[in-house]
């Protein structure tokens, strides 16, 4: 007895030592001075809550029951955190930018603020983790219970309930004070953490000791241990795959969806630098953890009576060979495990209780209209407080009804599970916008529902709760609903069973539901920001803030967060939007700061009904906005049809437009062709008019006379023919109807036929030919007319217009690409820069009328030219006039 | 940080950084497939594998995790804070 005495004055030590070291961490947090506080290696060691007094006790008995079985449960969240660049560091933003509270927090968040979704949560949540705490309260217990064995067989069982409500007594109390010292979650609880993470280091000391003693004290070093092992009768490798994978899977699940774990990876975290560190320290923290496991369970079964209970190994090895010293350190470590996973639990899950069950229940039934009566503050704490009692009641309820008994293991694994039916929703929320809050609802209930019918109804043991009859047969006789033969399916292990189809089936619904609905605006919006958190860390929540009270928040949030810290935070905002004094603009960011801070005491959906019951009538809801945004939406794809349907129609205008000019230009030039035309036409007329009046009218005309007068009258008649045809010949090649008439041949006769043509009738000195003739003997496949007119017309010219001394003319006759040049370049002084831009007009004539052309020539070789495929240019700076006639690639031409 | 200009390359030190974090997201799936290897073991017959190859194959694959996330997380220190974007 004086052992146990012993055992509860250690225990109380260590106990008013945590409470120590809590208080300290908590004033050194509060005097600013606890930088060392919120070191990676204090987030790390946080972390270990994940290996409870399941791990500390139950991993040692799992693996003399199962062998290396036990590893799954320590690889799953070492993949997890190994792997924190995919999953945790979106949480952490997440959790940071949303300030999140709690798992059920962060789901009711995303799917919509739904607060209904808050609750089935955190129902689920405590249902998943009240045989858990259960768990612990037994572990230590029986811990009690197995020293009090070894040294006093006479304690009675009372005593040992006695021990289970005191402990318990003792966590709500420790957790209660601080838990729920400050009200703000962001503010974080420097003192549990520092004190878990004290405790994290006590358990891994008491273990790696009874693993030192076990491995070199007992055996005698690894390689003696190596073989006991293989000799044991866990020596050889009997883990069936299907269990392997699946408790990976699950244990990695958990590790995520816990709610003490994620109160310390997400809400806890001070930094995202912090997961960089723990992503390593953490596994090998777990793999540290579960090094000795093995060696402890082989030399409990080789030292210890068969039939003695191996979850209590770490225990009892120690003492079975005297060493009450280390005894009692592993009794401590024990006891640190339990205690730990206890406090947070009970810390995580009371905020859930509190923010989602409690908190809404009270502000409906007490709030009357826009001003708070009665201090809220106080109400969350109280609130808080009391639902870690229940918690830790529950636990204790839990305990005292179950009797204990279980293999501490199975418990773990079924509240796993439990838990583990988050995860779809979880991660479909964090990667899918696509997920529904209707989605949400139907696979946690689809999941939990098997869960339960197949996993945990089953292990209250058969006959209890589910009867044989049903487990052989199936509800109502129908077989395939077997709670562990489901679809027909038998064979499977039971665990794995209901692990599989509860996911599979809630991950399925959660998917097709999402499919099937359309989210609301709210979850739309928090889908996105969850979802590309990383690209945008604010969040639009649209209050329009002009009607309200700056007053009015003040009072609500000095309610919630404390008088001082309110005034504070309204002050900062004041001088943030540049103004003096204590009251900010109530301006829709304001709003969204105080909506954010709130809700870190209350929660997400609370502080956002809070905030919009104060401003009341002004706020403008998210649906609001989403209506007036989709509006704008339509407005704006109309007015883009319009603006389209527009811009055609100015193009259609300009086109329009640029016809009508083209039109006006036409007719503007067909004016200009008449005048030109008829002053063409007059002038011979005039001629031929006035002399022939003369024949008629004079008697005594000389014969001479007569001849030379009807002379006259003869050229200009010819000179109007000339003319008529010429207008005739460019009206048929303006109006395309001309066809040409395709020839071969070569292009040195049909420049001498041209040259022989266009000089006919002039004294063959007026004009000197220079050609190259060993270039012309390309075989031209045209209109050999029609070119030879063109070239006909550039040689008449050069006659007629060339004013050298001696009138030159070079024809020069290249090749190249396909095409064929033509150069015309005479000796005179060339055309001037003003008359190069319209010799090619109708009726344009160079410089000085010396000759009878009627201005048409070049005009029609252009059209002539351009009906040949080919064009006809004036080409500058070749000392006196040049033309130059491009002939298209003779395949073109052959092909026309 | 969305109406960031889109680069079309990198330049060396940011590539650097999007290879080393490609290789962190890999470690979590090197991890996974190395502990899947015992779905391979035999659970009966003559070649079982014994419980000491076991226990030091799977703490093997985890100190070798552990080094390799130590590691990695230590370069991604060192090359500077910069976000490196959505995951």
């Amino acid at each position: 007895m004086g052992t146990l005495n012993m055992l509860v004055f250690v225990c109380l030590v260590y106990v008013a030592f945590l409470f120590l070291v809590a208080f300290a961490a908590e004033r050194a947090a509060m005097q600013g001075k606890g930088g060392w506080l919120r070191s990676p290696i204090v987030y790390t060691l946080s972390l270990s809550i994940y290996c409870t007094a399941w791990t500390f006790y139950g991993a040692v008995g799992y693996a003399a029951r199962s062998g290396l079985e036990y590893l799954t449960i320590y690889i799953g969240p070492s993949l997890v955190m190994v792997g924190w660049w995919w999953v945790l560091r979106k949480l952490v933003r997440i959790g940071r930018t949303q300030r999140v509270t709690s798992i059920a927090d962060l789901i009711s968040s995303r799917y919509g603020k739904s607060n209904l979704l808050a609750v089935g949560v955190t129902v689920l949540a405590v249902i998943g983790t009240t045989p858990y705490i259960a768990l612990q309260l037994q572990s230590v217990t029986v811990s009690f219970a197995v020293f009090s064995d070894a040294y006093d067989a006479s304690v009675p069982l009372g005593e040992q309930e006695s021990n289970a409500l005191l402990v318990a007594a003792g966590l709500a109390l420790f957790t209660i004070i601080f838990g729920t010292r400050n009200l703000d979650v962001n503010e974080r609880h420097h003192g549990v953490v520092m004190a878990i993470a004290v405790e994290a280091v006590v358990k891994l000391f008491a273990l790696l000791a009874v693993g030192v003693f076990v491995v070199w004290g007992i055996g005698g070093g690894v390689g003696d241990i190596l073989q006991r092992i293989d000799a044991s009768k866990i020596g050889t490798w009997q883990i069936e795959g299907d269990r392997w994978a699946t408790l990976i899977f699950l244990s990695a699940a958990a590790f995520l969806c816990l709610p003490r774990m994620f109160q310390v990876l997400v809400v806890e975290n001070d930094s995202e630098d912090h997961l960089r560190t723990a992503s390593w320290a953490f596994p090998a923290y777990l793999m540290v953890m579960s090094l000795f496991v093995v060696p402890i369970a082989v030399v409990g079964l080789d030292l210890l009576p068969a039939g003695s209970n191996p979850d209590f190994f770490v225990l009892t090895v120690p003492l079975a060979t005297g060493n009450n010293g280390l005894a009692m350190l592993s009794f401590l470590g024990g006891f640190s495990s339990a205690t730990s996973m206890v406090i947070v639990a009970a810390l995580a899950l009371s905020t859930m209780v509190s923010n989602h069950i409690v908190m809404p229940i009270w502000l409906n039934s007490n709030f009357g209209g826009a001003t708070v009566s009665g201090d809220v503050r106080h109400v969350v704490l109280l609130s808080r407080r009391i639902s870690i009692g229940a918690v830790v009641t529950l636990g204790y309820l839990y305990y005292r009804m179950s009797g204990g008994g279980t293999a501490l293991a199975s418990i773990g694994l079924i509240s796993f599970a439990g838990v583990a039916q988050f995860l779809p929703v979880l991660i479909g929320g964090i990667f899918w916008r696509g997920a529904t809050r209707l989605g949400a609802f139907a696979g946690l209930t689809v999941g939990f529902l098997i869960w339960a019918y197949a996993l945990l109804l089953p292990s209250f043991g058969t006959g209890t709760l589910v009867s044989e009859a049903l487990l052989a047969q199936g509800p109502l006789g129908i077989g395939w609903l077997r709670p562990q033969a489901f679809f027909g399916i038998t064979g499977m292990d039971p665990l794995v069973h209901a692990i599989f189809w509860s996911t599979l089936l809630n991950a399925l619904a959660f998917f097709l539901v999402s499919l099937g609905g359309f989210p609301s605006p709210v979850e739309r919006l928090q889908g996105a920001q969850f979802v590309n958190v990383f690209e945008h860390s604010g969040t639009p929540q649209g209050w329009s803030g002009d009607l309200v009270q700056s007053e009015d928040l003040m009072i609500m949030a000095q309610r919630i967060l404390g008088a001082r810290e309110a005034q504070g935070l309204f002050e900062r905002e004041a001088k943030r939007q540049g103004m003096g004094g204590v009251l900010p603009e109530p301006s829709p960011d304001f709003l969204q700061v105080l909506e954010r801070e709130l809700s870190g005491s209350v929660g997400v959906a609370t502080a956002h009904a809070m905030v919009e019951q104060i401003v009341g009538g002004a706020s403008v809801s998210v649906e609001d906005l989403m209506a007036v945004a989709d509006e704008t939406a339509q407005i704006m794809e109309h007015s883009s049809q319009l603006q389209a349907k527009s811009t055609e129609l100015s193009r259609t205008a300009r086109q329009l437009r640029q016809a009508n000019d083209k039109l006006t230009q036409i007719s503007a030039q067909k004016d200009a062709f008449l005048s030109q035309v008829s002053h063409e036409l007059r002038t011979p007329m005039t001629s031929i008019r006035a002399f022939s009046e003369i024949l008629r009218d004079t008697d005594r005309l000389s014969a001479a006379e007569q001849t030379k007068y009807s002379t006259i009258i003869h050229d200009e008649a010819l000179r109007l023919t000339r003319l008529l045809d010429d207008l005739l010949d460019l009206s048929v090649l303006e109006s395309g109807q001309v066809s040409l008439n395709m020839q071969s041949g070569k292009l040195d006769d049909l420049l001498d036929h041209a040259i022989a043509t266009a000089l006919t009738g002039s004294g063959q000195d007026s004009l000197r030919i220079r050609r190259t003739r060993g270039q012309e003997q390309a075989l031209l496949r045209t209109d050999l007319d029609r070119l030879s007119q063109v070239f006909i017309n550039l040689i008449g010219n050069a006659q007629k217009y060339c004013d050298a001394e001696t009138p030159e003319l070079r024809i020069e006759v290249s090749q190249s690409n396909g095409q064929m040049t033509v150069d015309f370049i005479d000796n005179g002084q060339g055309i001037s820069k003003k008359d190069q831009a319209v010799i090619f007009e109708k009726f344009a004539r160079a410089g000085v009328q010396r000759a009878s052309g009627a201005g048409l020539g070049l005009a029609i070789c252009r059209e002539i030219m351009t009906r040949l495929g080919g064009t006809v240019s004036y080409l500058p700076g070749q000392g006196g006039a040049a033309f130059r006639v491009v002939l298209a690639g003779q395949g073109q031409l052959a092909a026309q | 940080m969305s109406e960031r200009p889109k680069h079309l390359f990198l330049e060396r030190q940011s590539y650097r950084r999007r290879r080393l974090i490609d290789l962190i997201r890999m470690c979590p799936v090197i991890g996974g497939i190395l502990w899947a290897v015992p779905l391979l073991w035999r659970t009966d017959g003559a070649e079982q594998i014994s419980t000491s190859d076991a226990v030091v194959y799977v703490f093997l694959v985890w100190l070798g995790l552990v080094l390799m996330s130590a590691f990695l997380a230590r370069a991604l220190r060192d090359g500077g804070d910069a976000d490196g974007g959505g995951s």
